[in-house]
């Protein structure tokens, strides 16, 4: 590198340097406390008594730790007239996220290869209209959507909450999964028609093992939508099949006599726990997996 | 003997675009095709054709004798090595090779039999346990043709190979394709636009442009006797000097005049060549013009020449002069006495000239 290739035009003193720098820290510090401190108050909160909430101050760490509210809001809680927290529900959302998510995902593979590797007349169309399917307010398809799951018998049950799910995750995953396919090149797909492999067999043979940072993205981005959703949940569901979401929103409604504060923090931190749990695991791959341009080979 | 591959009156057509034109092409047992041209000639597309990765719009394809135009690639016994090697990222090498082995349901003894056959014979055998991703250039351009080698098919299909290596290495990898097609005495049909690789791989060669077949010959055919002013200008380098010429007949044969810039014309006699037009196009290769003594061929005919600018590339020296309105450029030998800026006699080759139709570009001689 040659001298003079970098001079800057005005080169600021290194106390200034150190100033801007700390700014930036203070600046930075301030809002991770800001963004920080509901989910401080949730938990210290959900550690206390019911009497030292009444007394004590909002902000301040519990006196005395108990677990007592997260045991009331996980297995006794009152939603509505049944008592018997938040168990059943958690057990209902895992049961409607975890199908919807992998059938979502392996469908959503396989339009993008489709679209991006298989093409046929109107392919771009019909990828166009996946897309705008993305863009679809949620509002708008409840009503359709209530008389085609009554008209196929599944209205109220958990299979008909994961096709609402499957079918509302369809144009993201498609999405994804056609913009990550688009950058493998053509020629692969050649090769190993070349060498006799047909539409399946290129997918799970070839398609499929690149496919990690892409399922990562798609997998988180389906369950935090699907552990997330209240609307469908409380629109599609009846007792019984109602997920956490629903039942949080009717522990914090429906209590009777003194509000507890507690338990109504407890549950709601149990219901955000899968998703920032996912989060944790698969980070890493979600950043890489958005920023993953190409595929060298 | 029957062809191996014969293509008759074949079409292709992106909707109403037509990319290519009436291809009629035979090649027997052992050739070793090369289709070359500038890109966008339709050659890419006329290989993925015989492949029958694109599907045809008109005609008929024969591959070892069968009617192969509806068939789907894999039941047309050919092997295809891609420009970027397109090898099989997330399998090892030794996977790679093997796939079409194993969707095609051969038992693992011949796979691991061929296999090793493979590799040793493209000294690949230590790789065979990497991921394409650690292989360099010249290593995934080995195991791609081992992929093809170990199908053994009716027909290989090259789809410019060479052009994402470096220079050397591209001049090395060329030598042993050369090498392995001798060897195996397979049939081969290669695409290039490098037209050294077409000249100096193939036992006939196929010139394109905009979808059309300019000429079918050897490579000694196209070299010397170029069907038109594109063949000519397209092969060789540097390429061969098209000239404005006027020729008028005498009683020995016809006589040449080749403006100049300043002085008066050439003027060049061909006995070989009579009956030609008034306004004609003259050929002429660089290295059939040199210097009186030198490489000079029975009809050589001298002349006084201007010598613009002197090239010297070690083995030989190119010399620049105007003709014809024209940069002319001749191949000297190294220790040429020429000088920029001063006359030099010079010999043209007259048993060798090509002429053209100014108006249709086609060969007349």
């Amino acid at each position: 590198m040659t001298d003079f290739a970098i001079t800057p035009a005005r080169s600021q003193s290194r106390t200034t340097k150190i100033g801007l720098r700390w700014l930036l820290y203070v600046i930075l510090g301030l809002f991770a406390l800001y963004y920080l401190l509901p989910l401080f108050v949730m938990v210290t909160t959900s550690l206390k008594s019911l009497e030292e909430i009444r007394t004590g101050d909002l902000v301040a760490l519990p006196r005395q730790v108990t677990f007592d509210a997260w045991a009331t809001a996980w297995s006794s809680a009152c939603t509505g007239i049944q008592c018997e927290g938040v168990k059943p529900f958690f057990l209902n959302s895992v049961l409607i996220a975890v199908p919807a998510v992998a059938i979502s995902t392996l469908l959503g593979a396989m339009n993008g290869y489709v679209v991006a590797h298989w093409r046929f007349r109107g392919a771009n169309m019909i990828f166009a209209l996946m897309l705008f399917g993305c863009f679809i307010p949620f509002q708008v398809v409840l009503l359709p959507m209530a008389r085609m799951l009554g008209i196929m018998g599944i209205a109220g049950t958990i299979p008909g909450l994961i096709f609402v799910h499957v079918i509302y995750g369809l144009g993201f995953t498609t999405l994804f999964f056609r913009n990550y396919y688009v950058t493998v090149p053509a020629e692969l797909t050649k090769a190993a028609k070349v060498d006799g492999a047909g539409f399946f067999r290129v997918f799970w043979s070839i398609f499929l093992p690149l496919s990690l940072p892409i399922i990562v993205v798609s997998v988180i981005w389906q369950f935090t939508q699907i552990w997330n959703d209240f609307l469908f949940g409380v629109s599609f569901s009846q007792a019984g099949t109602q997920p956490i979401t629903v039942a949080l929103n009717n522990i914090v409604n429906s209590t009777t006599g003194v509000k507890e504060y507690n338990v109504d923090m407890a549950a709601a931190i149990i219901a955000a726990l899968p998703t920032l749990l996912v989060y944790v695991v698969a980070g890493k791959y979600f950043i890489r997996g958005l920023t993953a341009g190409s595929v060298k080979g | 003997m029957a062809p191996i591959l014969d293509i008759k009156n074949l079409y292709k057509n992106y909707g109403s675009v037509e990319i290519l034109k009436d291809i009629n092409v035979s090649i027997d047992p052992g050739d070793f095709l090369v289709l070359v041209g500038p890109s966008g000639c339709g050659k890419s597309t006329l290989l993925n054709c015989i492949a029958g990765l694109e599907p045809i719009s008109g005609g008929e394809l024969h591959i070892g004798g069968q009617n192969m135009t509806d068939v789907s690639p894999k039941d047309r016994d050919i092997a295809m090595v891609f420009q970027s090697y397109a090898l099989y990222p997330t399998m090892s090498v030794a996977k790679n090779i093997t796939f079409g082995m194993k969707v095609r349901g051969v038992d693992p003894a011949t796979q691991e039999m061929k296999l090793q056959q493979v590799a040793q014979q493209l000294q690949i055998e230590q790789l065979l346990k990497r991921r394409p991703g650690q292989l360099s250039g010249g290593q995934r351009q080995r195991v791609a043709m081992g992929r093809a080698l170990v199908r053994d098919p009716k027909l290989f299909l090259f789809d410019e190979p060479l052009s994402n290596l470096d220079a050397k290495l591209r001049v090395e990898m060329r030598t042993e394709i050369k090498e392995l097609h001798q060897r195996l005495g397979a049939s081969m049909v290669y695409v290039t636009h490098d037209q050294i690789e077409a000249m100096t791989l193939a036992t006939k060669i196929v010139v394109m442009k905009g979808g059309v077949i300019q000429q079918i010959g050897s490579p000694a055919e196209i070299y010397n006797r170029p069907a038109n002013l594109f063949v000519a200008d397209f092969m060789g380098n540097p390429a061969m000097n098209l000239i404005p010429a006027k020729a008028l007949a005498n009683g020995e044969g016809s006589r040449i005049e080749i403006e100049r810039r300043d002085g008066a014309p050439i003027v060049l006699t061909d006995t070989k060549n009579r009956n030609l037009p008034e306004d004609v196009i003259i050929g002429v290769r660089p290295e059939d013009i040199a210097e009186p003594g030198h490489r000079a061929g029975q009809v050589a005919q001298e002349a006084e020449c201007m010598v613009d600018i002197v090239e010297p590339a070690g083995a030989d020296t190119f010399v620049v002069m105007q003709m014809g309105g024209k940069h002319v450029t001749a191949r000297l030998h190294a220790e040429t006495s020429a000088e920029a800026g001063k006359t030099q006699r010079l010999a043209f080759d007259l048993g060798k000239v090509s002429y053209f139709a100014p108006d249709t570009g086609q060969r007349l001689n």
